[in-house]
């Protein structure tokens, strides 16, 4: 087909504006699920509202494990650990519930005709959905989890200020640099790690007509709870498992029980995350399925 | 050019046929009113049109397969394929700047122009407008987008008619320049008559009727008939006759206006009573 010329520079202009859909797809993806940070955040004003309390008996508790140095590290780790875990466990939840929702919700709210009456591509709105979950919420989540880890520190260092030996200790315990390094990793190998969870739920959001929570999980429950009667067998619940919780023991050298801490930066073990086969293949099932909502998106109406 | 053509475009839903070997051309500048009853085929048309659905047959929009080649036509191509389907959460500001941001021919000055003849603030959201408020925005947004193609599939449902007015008055004076082709479907077939340059009657995914505006106004003509006329007026074969105020009102299609006019007053029916004509006889033919 050939384009009809232009008569007028001015309108001319105007046909080629610049457009950006993936920025733009992104960005209404955040704007229309507040939940994406504003979870995140609450989780962090919830941690450092708790460590304020804990702060009051900061120094006393400093002091009664000054003499161990395990039972001192932990002291002085444990609210820097929690804030990270507790932030991670509820970004992984906000993305579940953002993925089961994000194709399905736009057809129950007919407003897939709208998205579809502009120029933005199936492929572009489905992966846009996809790095809400893969990049934009482990990426917030990480500069959330810093923020709120410094903030903690900031406290802890006003609190010990009377006491120089207790200071010390804190810091020599807490490699703040190592640790936001080792927590970066951990960032990526969870996000690489639950991309075929994501996928697999965005699959589902796109295909099911209702209670895509149920198609989402039951299928595994269900095979879980068959092979456990049938043939006595925990190997699929384990598989299960694995599959969100795996990433830990192979992105991260475990301590054995007693041994003596390690530096944050020596317990990566990135070799063993990246050769790992379950890895690789859970990211081989996330592009099926990432590829399958695509197309399905195509041939969706609302419902 | 032709803006749509068709040929022998069918879809069937299992057993049931949403369409059935339409025939179809809609040139360039027209503006086409679809007209028929609750799951006649109109919106599947429209869809397959919109590349939202896929088919079976001959289809070219602009040149283009819409179903192969969706993204390329909808950059020239805009729709409002139902009344509030705007994201509810979005806020009117973020709407226009979405738009801006995705559509390369949106010119956004020309959209918050539109929306300040209206009562729309940039700051509300979607969910609080009325039904046609979010009309009145979805139709700036649609306006302000330079596309060769507009389909409107019921846009005016549920709204009162002072919006439903202002909505077709706009479309009229704002937006067509005789280089644009519309697309629409409404049952609310009278108010529209003086819009259209084309209509169409589907029944049953079939097409039973179409033609031009003026062909239509030199085509049909109805005769309020006087009761001791009545038997002379039924021998002109009226294609359907209605009671009004005890006075028979008949239909004729191609009858020679000078003999009726003795018979009574003759004027131009509405579409909507040709609309009941035509499908009667349809429906009895079964």
């Amino acid at each position: 087909m050939t384009e009809t010329p232009v008569d007028r520079p001015e309108v001319a202009s105007q046909l080629s504006s610049p457009t950006r859909p993936m920025y733009w797809s992104i960005r209404r993806e955040i704007r229309e699920n507040r939940s994406i940070y504003a979870a995140p955040v609450v989780c962090a004003c919830i941690t450092l509202f708790g460590f304020l309390i804990s702060a009051i008996t900061l120094p006393h508790r400093m002091r009664a494990a000054m003499a161990d140095p395990g039972k001192l590290h932990s002291v002085v780790a444990m609210p820097y650990d929690t804030t990270a875990g507790l932030i991670l466990v509820t970004a992984f939840l906000v993305g579940v519930f953002y993925c089961l929702d994000a194709l399905y919700g736009e057809r129950r709210d007919r407003s897939i005709l709208f998205w579809k009456s502009l120029p933005v591509s199936d492929r572009t709105t489905v992966l846009a959905k996809a790095a809400v979950p893969l990049v934009v919420l482990p990426l917030f989540s990480y500069a959330l989890i810093l923020v709120t880890q410094l903030i903690i520190l900031i406290i802890s260092t006003i609190v010990l200020l009377g006491s120089p030996s207790q200071l010390a200790a804190l810091y020599q315990n807490l490699k703040f640099v190592q640790l936001s390094v080792a927590l970066f990793y951990a960032i990526i190998a969870i996000a690489l790690w639950h991309a075929p969870v994501y996928c697999w739920l965005l699959l589902v959001s796109g295909w099911a007509k209702r209670a895509t929570f149920l198609w989402a999980v039951m299928p595994f429950l269900a095979i879980g709870v068959f092979t456990k009667i049938a043939f006595n067998s925990m190997s699929f619940l384990a598989f299960l498992g694995h599959r969100i919780g795996g990433w830990f023991n192979k992105a991260f050298l475990v301590p054995q029980k007693g041994a003596p801490h390690l530096d944050p930066l020596m317990a990566v073990t990135p070799g063993t995350f990246f050769s790992t086969p379950s890895l690789w293949l859970g990211l081989i099932f996330a592009a099926l399925c990432l590829a399958a909502t695509i197309r399905m998106r195509r041939y969706r109406e609302p419902i | 050019m032709a803006c749509i053509e068709a040929h022998g475009l069918r879809k069937a839903y299992g057993d049931t046929i949403a369409l059935d070997s339409v025939d179809l051309n809609v040139d360039e500048g027209r503006i086409l009113g679809i007209i028929g009853p609750n799951g006649a085929g109109k919106s599947t048309a429209l869809h397959a049109i919109l590349g939202l659905t896929p088919y079976q047959g001959e289809l070219k929009v602009l040149g283009r397969d819409p179903w192969s080649q969706r993204d390329a036509l909808m950059r020239d191509v805009s729709f409002i394929a139902d009344v509030a389907v705007m994201p509810r959460g979005m806020r009117v500001s973020q709407a226009i700047e979405y738009v801006a941001g995705v559509h390369p021919r949106f010119d956004r000055a020309k959209a918050e122009g539109f929306l300040a003849k209206t009562n729309i603030k940039h700051t509300s959201k979607v969910r609080e407008l009325s039904k046609g408020m979010v009309t009145q925005l979805h139709l700036a947004l649609v306006m302000a987008i330079d596309a060769k193609l507009l389909v409107l599939d019921e846009p005016t449902l549920g709204l009162d008619i002072l919006y439903r007015k202002q909505f077709y008055d706009s479309l009229l004076n704002d937006y067509f320049d005789r280089s644009r082709t519309i697309v629409v479907t409404t049952h609310q077939v009278d108010e529209i008559q003086d819009v259209l340059t084309d209509v169409m009657f589907i029944d049953q995914g079939r097409i039973v009727m179409e033609c031009g505006m003026e062909e239509f106004e030199s085509r049909y003509v109805e005769l309020m008939v006087r009761p001791e006329n009545l038997a002379a007026a039924r021998a002109f074969r009226p294609m359907h006759e209605r009671q009004l105020f005890g006075r028979s009102i008949l239909l004729f299609d191609k009858a020679d206006r000078d003999e009726l006019v003795a018979l009574g007053e003759l004027r131009t029916p509405g579409i909507a009573d040709l609309f009941v004509a035509v499908m009667g006889n349809h429906g009895a033919d079964q």
